[in-house]
């Protein structure tokens, strides 16, 4: 299988340019969207730019399983539930400004500061180009191999941990949403 | 320009500050969680960009475990609201104010 972006120094920068403005600006109009019906729909196109950010880093895998369980299942999951609450139309003014303006700044001001301290932490790798890391590494022959070993040879414990994650979920899930228990 | 891993990083910061911004701002139960889960996925685009400047497919594979537990979460979670909601016919959270958050 030919990779689709084979390190092409111009061909990522510009599918990456795309998928990076394409997620951030779904990203922005879902949170501002007032019916939730809408932002299901952007938050689902979003999630379809994370999965090409995903590609131009050689993830095929993990952007195939994001379209799939994400962008699939999960946000059909959020669709019936909005649907089936079939909310009230004064439920659907959301969109609030904080009432104190003072704590929002000082909130947002500390946020920035964690988020350059982690930012500069990773100087170091700043100057790495993925498309010569790409290069360098050569193409991904299968990704799915590369992604199964280690899963089921390193991690394999907590990949059964996690069917039991997902079966306590499940009952939980239906054991909350009974209407007598 | 060459696309460098800072680039990435920018994108993911900037996907989970919308993310955060959407929790504290928005009122209604559903929207917050789908912001949570904005959240989520920007802290994935950074982990798969670091595992490919590491060359360690490791970061993938906790990707895939941060994917399997979002969806349990957002199953439990949902279920939570659907609760919430047969009490008190309502998701704004503004009016869950029972413990008087």
């Amino acid at each position: 299988m030919e990779p689709i972006l084979a390190a092409a120094g111009a061909g990522h920068a510009v599918a990456f340019y795309a998928m990076a403005a394409l997620a951030v600006a779904s990203a922005v109009l879902m949170m501002t969207q007032r019916n939730p019906v809408a932002c299901v729909l952007w938050l689902v196109v979003c999630f379809v730019g994370l999965a090409g950010l995903f590609v131009t880093l050689e993830a095929y895998f993990l952007a195939v399983i994001q379209v799939l369980v994400y962008a699939g299942a999960i946000m059909v999951l959020f669709l019936f539930v909005i649907m089936l609450l079939n909310l009230r139309p004064e439920d659907l003014k959301a969109v609030a400004l904080p009432r104190i303006p003072l704590v929002g700044v000082v909130a947002a001001l500390l946020l920035l500061a964690a988020v350059v301290t982690v930012i500069s932490a990773s100087r170091p790798y700043f100057g790495m180009s993925v498309a010569g890391i790409l290069a360098e590494v050569g193409p991904t022959k299968d990704s799915v191999r590369d992604i199964g070993l280690p899963l089921f040879r390193d991690w394999l414990l907590p990949f059964e941990a996690t069917s039991i994650l997902l079966l306590a979920a499940i009952v939980g899930a239906v054991a909350l949403t009974k209407r007598k228990v | 320009m060459e696309i460098q891993i800072a680039h990435y990083l920018v994108v993911a910061g900037i996907l989970f500050a919308v993310g955060l911004t959407g929790v504290v701002v928005r009122r209604n139960a559903i929207v917050i969680l789908m912001c949570l889960e904005l959240m989520l996925n920007a802290a994935n685009l950074a982990l798969v960009a670091f595992s490919r400047v590491h060359r360690d497919m490791q970061g993938q594979v906790f990707v895939f475990f941060a994917i399997t537990v979002a969806a349990a979460e957002a199953a439990v979670m949902l279920a939570i609201i659907i609760a919430v909601y047969r009490q008190r016919q309502t998701v704004n959270v503004d009016e869950m104010d029972l413990m008087q958050g």
